[in-house]
């Protein structure tokens, strides 16, 4: 008798513990966000990544549909190769969406922003993004707004 | 005796316990068959391992993550990002204070125990006494042990990350109003199941493996009287703190460092 209180409280604990494991998967973390149903890559060429990184959001109409999964330098035409993964749900995205770089919040993180095109035809499974707008660098932004002040006052 | 002879001679008694303790744990390792067909011998470890290590875990899981939740407030308030909060509570317990706390806790809560056990079993010669009955006491007492100490402590850090969240929350958004949908979603977003989630449980695996393997060791090569017990004991906290620190901080590197 005395064993079987023993292998009770040994089952409770051993269950509250994997329970413990499922709500860090489950509520935690992004566990949900992986569920697979299968996805396909497009790739971007952007002027510059500034600040992108892997595994950012891919959102339109500022819902996440997929992830960047790659980011490279294009030594052939000096900008950056964006490779990303869409949800396969979301297959009938018009071939000349575009595609940009922009920033949750003000500080926060930079997420691939897709806009659709009119065309009937659709992105498929390694098709590029032609139209690209690249993130926006505060620095840049604040010198050309001090040289164009700048250039008025003379 | 001089310096060097000193010297030469700590070093070798260092080797010989290191190679000594490396052979206790290939014979532990080799009892796994043994204990597999003899589950009732590993639940009755894992009641005096885990069970009774839960309410410890549980409180002070709760209070660390109220602390981390307060002091998250008081410094994320200074830059407005309060709403940070979840990310700062849970990528810290999760990656570094659920698997490390809860192994230092371990260690002092039943480590130390352990020791003390074993220790005493062999100053009383029960362990020879068994051996005289042709029981191969690392296989009957001590392998069960270090098999509920293994699995028992990855369990409690995943509890005492879970359980710190939680207190995260309470002190975070019910006493000083952070925004509850922030907490939780800046979390999820940011938290992420392999790196993060995925990397604390193995971290926690290698503290189980250190700290039962430690704790085991020093009770069987403590000395059979009442000092050596003493001070295997000792030894055996000191030790698997330091271990376990060490162990984080290479873990860190290689698990966090490269981006």
């Amino acid at each position: 008798m005395q064993y079987k209180s023993l292998e009770i409280l040994v089952g409770f604990f051993v269950s509250i513990a994997i329970a413990a494991l499922f709500f860090l998967a489950l509520q935690v973390s992004n566990f949900n966000a992986l569920k697979d149903n299968g996805s396909y890559t497009v790739n971007a060429h952007f002027d510059d990544a500034g600040g992108l990184k892997t595994k950012a959001l891919v959102s339109m109409a500022g819902v996440p549909i997929g992830r960047v999964t790659e980011i490279n330098f294009d030594a052939r035409n000096f900008d950056a190769e964006v490779i990303m993964r869409i949800d396969s749900r979301y297959s009938t995205l018009p071939s000349d969406t575009s595609a940009s770089i922009l920033t949750s919040g003000l500080l926060g993180d930079k997420y691939v922003g897709l806009t659709p095109g009119g065309l009937d035809e659709s992105l498929q499974e390694g098709s590029t993004i032609e139209l690209t707008q690249s993130a926006l660098v505060l620095e840049r932004l604040i010198s050309q707004f001090l040289f164009n002040s700048s250039d008025k006052s003379e | 005796m001089n310096i060097f002879q000193s010297l030469g001679q700590s070093t070798l008694k260092a080797l010989a316990k290191l190679g000594r303790s490396s052979l206790f744990f290939i014979s532990l390792l080799m009892a796994l068959g043994y204990i597999l067909k003899r589950p009732n011998l590993l639940i009755k470890q894992l009641y005096s391992v885990g069970v009774l290590t839960f309410w410890l875990i549980c409180i002070s899981g709760l209070f660390v993550g109220m602390v981390l939740g307060l002091q998250g407030v008081y410094t994320l308030s200074t830059f407005g990002a309060e709403s940070s909060l979840g990310i700062m509570v849970a990528a810290s317990l999760v990656r570094e204070l659920g698997p490390v706390v809860s192994a230092l806790l371990f260690a002092g809560r039943a480590g130390s125990a352990l020791t003390a056990e074993i220790g005493l079993m062999k100053a009383t010669e029960q362990l020879s006494g068994m051996e005289m009955m042709a029981i191969d006491p690392l296989k009957y007492i001590i392998a069960p042990r270090f098999f509920a100490g293994f699995i028992s402590l990855p369990l409690l850090a995943a509890l005492f990350s879970a359980i710190g969240i939680i207190g995260g929350h309470l002190a975070g958004v019910e006493l000083l109003n952070v925004d509850a949908g922030a907490y939780w979603s800046q979390m999820q977003s940011s938290i992420d199941f392999y790196d993060d989630i995925v990397n604390g449980v193995i971290k926690s695996i290698i503290f189980a493996w250190l700290v039962s393997w430690i704790a085991l060791f020093e009770g069987y090569d403590a000395l059979p009287t009442s000092e050596g017990i003493s001070r295997a004991t000792t030894r055996t906290v000191v030790n698997s703190a330091f271990a376990i620190l060490l162990f984080d901080f290479l873990l860190t590197a290689l698990m966090f460092g490269a981006n």
